[in-house]
C-alpha cells in the first residue's frame, strides 16, 4: 500500500516572522509519526533554511512535502532571479543577502550548504530570470 | 513510581465544563469529556497554567501540610530563593530563616546557598563540555519534562546537575544525620516551594532515582504562620543565612544565568515564550549561547502559583534585598563531603507520548486521517467539543478517544443535509411522481436520523445544564 502525505505551504515574501511557521508545522507531524529525533532535526533544519532562502531571495514561494514512512520529500519552488552560478551558492559563507538582511542575523551563507549537509538528496533546478526549484530528500 | 505521575489535579465538584483551562494548555493535555475537565497524565507537565485561568477554581496543586512533619523527630526547612520575595521591606533574610526557626523547625538549609554550588558546578560543565553548548538549565522540572516528552534533540543539551531544592535535600540531610545521630527516616526534609511542579519532581525525579527531599509545602500555605512568627524574631537575629548574590538571585527569571558569569547566556520565562524558544534551538536558530535559562512561570520561580506577591513586585523585592549581600558565600572547595550530591545519577529519556500509533507505519496511517479530518472539520477551535483545536478533535479520533459526532459543527451539516433530503421526498410524494408506501417508508427512516442526531446535539446540552445544576447543588 503505497501513501503519501503530502503537505503544501505558501511562504509569503518579507514576512520573517513567519519564516519556519511551515518547518514547525512539519516537524510537528513528524514527530506525531514517530519519526526518529535526528530525522526530524535533519526536515526542520533544511526546511527551514529554505524557508528563509525563499524569503530573503525570491520573495517566496510554495513548498511541498511528501512523507511517506520510507522518505520525507521537501519541493521548494519559486518564481525568483534564479542562481546564477550554483557552485558558488553552495560555497560556505557567501553570501547574497543585503545588509539589513545581514542586521538580522541572516546572511551567513551558511544556507544552501546546510541544506546539503542535513538532507540525503539535493536537487537544485534554476533558470535565471525564471525561478529556482530545490528538490530535497531525508530518507527515513 | 509512575513516570507519568503529575500533581496538578481536578476538583470534579468544581469544574463546570468550560474551555479555559483546555484553551490554554500548552501541551494540550486536557479534553472536557461528559462535562468535566480531563487531564492526559502523559502529556501534562505540572507548568500550573489550568490552575491559574481556571475561573471555577477546580485544578489544584497537590502538595503537604505542616501536619505531615509530625511523624519525623527533627526537621529541616529548606526555602527556595522566592520565599524570600514574599515579604515587605525585607532587608535580611536572617529574619526569615529565624522566623521558620520560630515555626518549629529544628534546622534551616537554605536553597539558595546549595544554589551557589549549582552555579559553580555549571561553570565548570560548561567550560569542560564545549560540544555541549548550548546547556540548558534543568532546575525548573516542567522544562525538563517537556524536553523529555516533546524535544529529544535537546535532551543531550541538558544540564545533568541536580537542582539546587536536591542539592539542599542530600547536603541538609547528612547535615542532621551527622549533628542528631537519627536514622534518615526519623528526619524530615521540608521544600517550601513556589509552585506544584517540584510536587512532581520530589514524587517522580527525573535525574536521579530518589530525592532526598521527604516532603513539600506550599509558600501560600505557610505565609501566615511564618509572617507571624518573622515580627516575634525581632530586630538583630541570630546571622544562620548562608547564602549570597548568586544563590538568591536564583529566585527570578535571568538569575541562575547571571551566576555563571558569561553574557552568552538566553532567559527566557512563561511556558509559551519556553516552547518558542526549543522551537528555534531544535532548528539550531541561535549561535554563540552557553547557555539556556528557561523557567516555565512569568517572571521565573517567584511567579509559581504557590507563591503570594505579584510575581513583579516580588523580583524588585528580591532585587532589593540583595543589594548589600556579598557575591557568594557557598564555594564547592569548602565542602568536605565527598561530591556525590552534584551530578545526575541517571538519564532523562525521549518519552514519545505524542506519537499516534504503536509503530512509525500506523502513525503514519492515522496522520493521514488527521489531515482528511482536518479538512473536514469546520476549523474554529471553538472548544464544544471539549477539544483544544479542530486538529486535536481529528487526533483524538483517530486515538478512538473520540467521534465526529462530538463537533456540534459536524452534526449541525448533517441535520441540514438529511432535512434538505426529506423535503425533496416529500415534494415527491406530493406530486405523485413515486410508489406512495415505499415513499413514506424511507420518509419515516429519514425522520428517525434526524431525531437520532437532535438526541446527540440534545444530549451535549443536557448533559452540561445536569453538570451546571449539580455544581449548583454543591456550590
Amino acid at each position: 500500500m503505497e501513501e503519501v502525505l503530502t503537505l503544501k505551504y505558501h511562504i509569503s515574501p518579507d514576512d520573517f516572522t513567519r519564516a519556519g511557521e511551515a518547518s514547525s508545522d512539519v516537524k510537528g507531524k513528524l514527530k506525531q509519526m514517530g519519526v526518529s529525533p535526528e530525522a526530524v532535526r535533519k526536515v526542520a533544519i533544511a526546511m527551514y533554511e529554505g524557508e528563509i532562502n525563499m524569503v530573503i531571495h525570491a520573495n517566496g514561494g510554495e513548498i511541498t512535502v511528501n512523507i511517506t514512512p520510507y522518505e520525507i520529500e521537501m519541493i521548494l519552488a519559486d518564481v525568483g532571479p534564479g542562481i546564477p552560478d550554483i557552485d558558488l551558492a553552495m560555497t560556505a559563507g557567501y553570501s547574497t543577502a543585503p545588509d539589513e538582511i545581514r542586521s538580522l542575523g541572516f546572511g551567513a551563507g551558511m544556507g544552501l550548504p546546510n541544506m546539503k549537509k542535513y538532507t540525503d538528496e539535493m536537487k537544485i533546478d534554476t533558470t535565471l530570470g525564471v525561478g529556482t526549484t530545490i528538490r530535497m530528500i531525508v530518507k527515513l | 513510581m509512575d513516570k507519568f505521575y503529575h500533581s496538578v489535579r481536578l476538583n470534579e465538584e468544581l469544574c463546570k465544563g468550560c474551555i479555559n483551562c483546555i484553551k490554554r494548555c500548552p501541551t494540550q493535555a486536557i479534553r472536557v469529556r461528559n462535562g468535566k475537565a480531563r487531564i492526559n497524565s502523559k502529556f501534562c507537565i505540572d507548568c500550573g497554567e489550568c490552575i491559574r485561568v481556571c475561573p471555577h477554581h477546580a485544578k489544584r496543586a497537590t502538595y503537604d501540610k505542616m501536619e505531615d512533619l509530625k511523624q519525623y523527630e527533627y526537621t529541616v526547612a529548606l526555602p527556595a530563593p522566592s520565599l524570600y520575595s514574599q515579604f515587605n521591606n525585607l532587608d535580611d533574610v536572617n529574619i526569615v530563616l529565624n522566623g521558620l526557626l520560630m515555626m518549629g523547625f529544628d534546622d534551616v538549609f537554605e536553597v539558595s546557598a546549595a544554589a551557589e554550588l549549582v552555579s559553580e558546578a555549571t561553570r565548570e560543565y560548561i567550560q569542560s563540555n564545549p560540544h555541549k553548548l548550548p546547556v540548558i538549565s534543568t532546575a525548573c522540572p516542567s522544562v525538563v519534562r517537556l524536553i523529555r516528552v516533546r524535544f529529544p534533540n535537546l535532551i543531550s543539551n541538558l544540564l545533568p546537575l541536580n537542582p539546587p531544592v536536591e542539592v539542599a535535600a542530600i547536603l541538609a540531610a547528612r547535615k542532621a544525620v551527622k549533628k542528631t545521630g537519627l536514622p534518615r527516616e526519623k528526619i524530615g526534609i521540608a521544600f517550601i516551594s513556589p509552585c506544584p511542579s517540584k510536587v512532581t519532581y520530589v514524587k517522580a525525579p527525573l535525574g536521579t532515582e530518589k530525592s532526598q527531599v521527604d516532603k513539600v509545602l506550599a509558600i501560600k500555605d505557610i505565609y501566615p504562620q511564618l509572617l507571624s512568627c518573622m515580627k516575634a524574631v525581632g530586630a538583630n537575629p541570630p546571622e544562620i543565612g548562608m547564602s549570597g548574590k548568586i544563590g538568591v538571585s536564583w529566585g527570578r527569571s535571568g538569575g541562575e544565568a547571571s551566576g555563571l558569569f558569561t553574557e552568552e547566556y538566553l532567559a527566557a520565562d512563561g511556558i509559551e515564550n519556553v516552547i518558542r524558544v526549543l522551537e528555534d534551538m531544535e532548528d539550531q536558530k541561535f549561535s554563540n549561547l552557553k547557555f539556556v535559562e528557561l523557567n516555565a512561570c512569568n517572571g521565573g520561580c517567584v511567579g509559581g502559583i504557590l507563591t503570594v506577591e505579584n510575581p513583579y513586585v516580588a523580583e524588585v523585592k528580591l532585587k532589593r534585598l540583595r543589594k548589600y549581600m556579598p557575591v557568594a558565600r557557598r564555594h564547592m572547595a569548602e565542602e568536605t563531603d565527598k561530591r556525590d550530591w552534584i551530578h545526575w545519577t541517571r538519564q532523562v529519556e525521549y518519552e514519545p507520548v505524542f506519537s499516534l500509533g504503536d509503530n512509525m507505519m500506523e502513525s503514519f496511517m492515522k496522520l493521514n486521517q488527521v489531515e482528511r479530518l482536518c479538512r473536514k472539520l469546520p476549523g474554529l477551535d471553538c472548544g464544544s467539543c471539549g477539544a483544544p483545536t479542530c486538529k486535536a478533535l481529528a487526533e483524538d479520533i483517530v486515538r478512538g478517544e473520540a467521534s465526529e459526532t462530538d463537533c456540534v459543527y459536524y452534526l449541525r451539516e448533517n441535520l441540514h443535509r438529511l432535512s434538505e433530503e426529506v423535503s425533496i421526498l416529500a415534494d415527491d410524494i406530493a406530486l405523485g411522481n413515486a410508489e406512495g408506501h415505499e415513499m413514506i417508508r424511507v420518509l419515516s427512516e429519514y425522520i428517525q436520523r434526524i431525531s437520532d442526531e437532535m438526541s446527540l446535539l440534545d444530549g451535549k446540552e443536557e448533559k452540561e445544564r445536569g453538570d451546571e445544576n449539580d455544581s449548583k447543588g454543591t456550590g
